[in-house]
């Protein structure tokens, strides 16, 4: 019976990563065919990070997300639909199109935002946690970054102040070894960037299988267990890698054929499948799920396509709270 | 009620008064706590609220205003104090790309009732990197409301639009005016945001003024009073919302206008203000709009030096005697 249990949830964390990576993978199709502008950030690779994380956490909770945050967008709510529209400028986006890949937000689901400045949004999630904690709510925010962003002013002000104030707050590294186009660990002087800089702050850094989304679930779970009763931050360094480049169309050819390799053969979905057998969940199953995810996105790209454009109009709404833009008399 | 108080008192009255009538209000920047404020800015604030609602934080600009923002879009109605307004710089990210662009890049899914308080200005000797006027840096941000008192009494009633309000506000507080005395305010006073005072009227010459430039374009216009020049100050109080009507309703009867503004000459926010009445006031005007503003230098250390660089009485004074015979 537990088998059973532990082999439906697996099977539905295996079909949100499915639904994530076939996005990705459209999202990618669909830059590439001019129907999306700007830039794109893939989290193709990442899945285990967000659906793990997701599967841990209170639907009250916050997260905030980088600018490579499809992935957190969608393991927290956010359908592929609205996320495509969004890239594709439609009005139908998930922010309107006043945001675009690099921002998608759903507040009602506790996705607080995806932050394309670096860092950013390490101490906001601070901040959301030290509000969880005044208002007694038990709530615990998490903040998602890379690698890049530990050699940043605000990930040390964040982890100094979140320990000083026992925030309950979880800081969640997402590694993939490199900051945009360079290894990270040559321009980083410890091993594990996050991890390494936790014990200068009192926070016990932990290294992780970022491709294990029950790795990933287990540990967020206990991290954000400890922070709800009181024993303040985490800070936790999953090891992962994106199967895009950094951004648009960057080939990544930067990256040693060896290692591209080597990380493809850990892909978090071959992972979860290989779990999946050993807990004997029948293979239609999976394939059944496979064919939902796939039909699903389908449906999304459809629907984004078909979708209005932006109204021009909305240009001019939403900079205050009363909808307006207003700034003089 | 004492019969007047000063700037610096009405600073920590206002806040009081808004935590006292909101439990969400809660204040948090270095040495604000127990230490009370560098400036004197925040007494009996720990006293009377607390640990719980008065935080001290650690020298750390980016994470009092990071988690200023968090705590906004969560249910909180923070206001942290960024103890000089140069300091802003060190926490800018958020004053530019986080703050102002969180409701609009979301679709208007999230909305951050903040306050950014700091103390800004010079005149007190402070040198380069203490003393600036930056509020100018503020106006170059769409999407941040900014508030520039010049009275104690103006101090509460923005103070509390400020704190209710559902955008961010940054809140100059000016340092050269934390020692001046004026009327007390009367309970539950509140100012409005966007709305600017005409403190003084006049028929020659319309001047507009900001924080401690309003005490220097009075002084100025009661010295030109006694020689038959009648100048109307009008204090903006706030530069976002900008109210543009006011000024343009005292420009169609004076038919000129000087502006008086801290910050530099470059980049200060009088030359939008004069944008805007050369764009929708041209038939009013009967002379050039002059700028009395700091010379595009870095703030000087001593003292006559640094009146050499920013607004003086005497170069208002001088500036209207020659407008008004333009």
């Amino acid at each position: 019976m537990a088998d059973t249990d532990a082999g439906a949830e697996l099977l539905d964390l295996y079909e949100q990563m499915v639904i994530i990576r076939r996005t990705e993978q459209a999202a990618h199709d669909l830059f590439l065919s001019g129907l999306v502008k700007g830039t794109t950030h893939l989290a193709a690779g990442h899945e285990a990070v967000a659906v793990g994380a997701s599967a841990a956490l209170r639907p009250d909770d916050y997260v905030f997300a980088t600018y490579r945050g499809h992935h957190h967008a969608i393991a927290r709510g956010a359908s592929p639909e609205e996320c495509l529209a969004e890239l594709m400028s439609k009005a139908t986006g998930i922010c309107k199109a006043k945001g675009g890949s690099m921002h998608l937000t759903k507040a009602d689901v506790g996705m607080l935002g995806s932050y394309a400045i670096v860092g950013s949004h390490l101490p906001i999630a601070a901040g959301a946690a030290w509000s969880a904690t005044l208002r007694g709510t038990e709530q615990v925010a998490v903040a998602f970054f890379g690698d890049g962003a530990t050699n940043i002013g605000a990930f040390h002000e964040a982890l100094n102040l979140a320990a000083v104030w026992r925030l309950p707050v979880l800081f969640v590294c997402e590694n993939n070894l490199y900051m945009e186009y360079t290894p990270i660990a040559s321009v980083t002087a410890v091993a594990n960037p996050a991890a390494d800089r936790g014990p200068a702050y009192g926070i016990a850094g932990e290294v992780i299988d970022g491709n294990d989304v029950l790795v990933v679930r287990d540990s967020v779970a206990a991290a954000a267990d400890r922070a709800r009763a009181g024993e303040g931050p985490s800070l936790i360094e999953a090891c992962t890698y994106r199967h895009f480049g950094h951004s648009r169309a960057d080939p990544a050819t930067y990256r040693p054929e060896e290692e591209v390799k080597a990380w493809l053969e850990r892909d978090p979905l071959d992972l979860a499948r290989a779990r999946l057998d050993e807990l004997e969940v029948a293979k239609e199953q999976i394939l059944a799920a496979d064919e939902r995810a796939e039909a699903l996105v389908a449906d999304a790209v459809a629907a984004a396509k078909a979708a209005p454009p932006a109204d021009p109009a909305e240009a001019l709404t939403d900079v205050w709270a009363d909808g307006g833009a207003a700034w003089r008399t | 009620m004492a019969d007047v108080i000063t700037y610096r008192e009405a600073v920590a009255e206002g806040i009081a008064r808004e935590m006292r009538r909101d439990e969400t209000v809660v204040c948090l920047g270095e040495d604000i706590g127990a230490a009370e404020g560098v400036f004197k800015t925040t007494v009996g604030l720990f006293k009377e609220f607390g640990p719980r609602r008065v935080w001290d934080t650690p020298i750390s600009e980016q994470a009092i205003i990071g988690a200023a923002t968090g705590a906004a879009m969560t249910g909180m109605r923070p206001v942290a104090e960024i103890m000089f307004s140069d300091f802003l710089a060190c926490c800018w990210d958020y004053l530019a790309n986080e703050i102002p662009k969180l409701r609009y890049m979301t679709g208007g899914q999230v909305t951050v009732p903040l306050v950014v308080r700091t103390a800004n200005g010079g005149g007190l000797g402070f040198g380069a990197q203490h003393s600036q006027a930056t509020e100018n840096w503020a106006l170059t941000v769409p999407g941040l409301k900014i508030a520039a008192p010049s009275t104690p009494a103006d101090v509460i009633g923005l103070m509390a639009s400020a704190i209710r309000s559902d955008d961010p506000v940054v809140f100059f507080e000016h340092k050269g005016l934390f020692a001046s005395k004026g009327e007390p305010a009367p309970p539950d006073h509140v100012v409005p945001l966007g709305e600017a005072a005409t403190v003084r009227a006049g028929t020659d010459v319309t001047i507009v003024a900001l924080a401690a430039t309003v005490p220097t374009a009075l002084a100025a216009a009661e010295r030109l009073a006694g020689e038959d020049v009648s100048a109307e100050v009008i204090d903006l109080r706030c530069l976002v919302p900008l109210d543009v009507r006011t000024v343009l309703e005292s420009v169609a009867r004076t038919s000129r206008l000087i502006i008086v503004e801290e910050n530099p000459y470059q980049g200060g926010w009088g030359g939008t203000v004069a944008s805007i009445v050369a764009d929708e006031g041209f038939e009013f005007l009967d002379a050039p709009i002059r700028r009395v503003a700091s010379a595009c230098v870095p703030l000087p250390f001593a003292d006559r030096l640094e009146d050499e660089v920013i607004p003086t009485v005497d170069k208002v004074a001088d500036a209207v005697r020659r407008l008004a015979v333009f």
